[in-house]
């Protein structure tokens, strides 16, 4: 037999699965989960389900979880580099607010 | 399956079907991270400026229409799991099955399509289309064109990978008529599932970002 077979039964589930974080995630959406003070409180919400969808997807569907260690390997490679070009560029724009505005290059006129 | 049939599907430099069946997967997962890596710039530009233009890209999220962008991420998950399921007939060898969820996913594919150009439609109609045509009554109006902006080169890049997706699937048919696959040979329905799931999670990253994530301001 070639490759994993899983049973249809799965993918219904995980299609169900699915569906439930659809529903979760426009529901999470019309709330200020932030209670007005945290900015960022309802797009790392759906973020998070979106990531958690993903790797249904991944898992599942395209059958990494019974996949080889080398396929593991380039699936990781691959999150791993978007991590870097997301993380370390948003930790910079991001935090660019927490410092104060500099004074200008130069010699201070006074 | 008959012997000459095997030495066809299996190519000499590989040592058996099953290593063959996973270096295509492998060599799939290799383009799709050039493909994680196209997207992935495109979602950290749009992060950094939705931090910086709040306000413009909120009111931007407003115009788009929340329950067509739902209806399609239905039909794209409906459309992933017909193709899973699609694949799962390859592998048990049935060609019926298997015809009948390549045409299921290529029609939901195609009905994505159709609810993407209404969606487009009504934003022409609303001269909502960033350039000349621009036409928004709003002190910020400069940051809800550079949201339509990315709506549409993100939307419009992933529509293209459906149109991709969707000839890939006209090809699947009609191998899959002519009898082309087998239990023991089905590595293109595999890796065009591949292509295809993928394309999914796109969508999935870009429904809440680009429909949800000002709703409740």
């Amino acid at each position: 037999m070639i490759g994993h077979r899983v049973a249809p039964a799965v993918y219904v589930r995980v299609f169900l699965a699915l569906l439930l974080l659809t529903g979760l995630t426009i529901l999470a959406g019309f709330f200020d989960l932030g209670g007005g003070r945290l900015h960022y409180a309802n797009a790392i919400v759906a973020l998070t389900i979106a990531v958690t969808k993903a790797t249904l997807v991944v898992l599942y569907f395209m059958h990494v979880r019974w996949s080889s260690r080398l396929t593991w390997v380039f699936v990781g490679a691959g999150v791993f580099w978007l991590l870097i070009l997301i993380g370390l560029t948003l930790s910079d724009v991001y935090t660019r607010p927490w410092i104060p505005a500099l004074p200008p290059w130069g010699i201070s006129p006074q | 399956m008959s012997e000459h049939q095997d030495t066809v599907a299996l190519q000499h430099q590989f040592d058996d079907a099953e290593q063959q069946f996973e270096a295509s997967a492998l060599g799939m997962w290799a383009f799709l991270i050039t493909e994680i890596m196209f997207f992935g710039g495109l979602f950290t530009l749009f992060l950094v400026y939705v931090s910086a233009y709040a306000q413009g890209f909120a009111e931007g999220s407003r115009h788009l229409d929340l329950t067509l962008g739902a209806v399609n991420t239905v039909v794209l998950i409906g459309s992933s799991l017909t193709m899973a399921m699609a694949v799962w007939s390859a592998q048990v060898g049935r060609r019926t099955p298997l015809l009948l969820f390549l045409a299921l996913t290529m029609l939901l594919g195609l009905a994505f399509l159709g609810i993407k150009v209404v969606e487009y439609t009504h934003k022409f109609d609303q001269h909502l289309v960033p350039g000349p045509g621009f036409r928004l009554e709003s002190p910020v109006a400069n940051h809800v064109q550079l949201f339509f902006s990315f709506y549409f080169a993100m939307t419009g890049m992933h529509a293209l990978h459906m149109v991709v997706g969707v000839g890939l699937l006209g090809v699947l048919l009609v191998q899959a008529w002519r009898g082309s696959y087998s239990a023991e040979y089905f590595n293109p329905v595999e890796i065009s599932g591949l292509y295809w799931h993928f394309v999914d999670i796109v969508w999935i990253f870009l429904f809440p970002l680009l429909y949800l994530v000002a709703r409740h301001t």
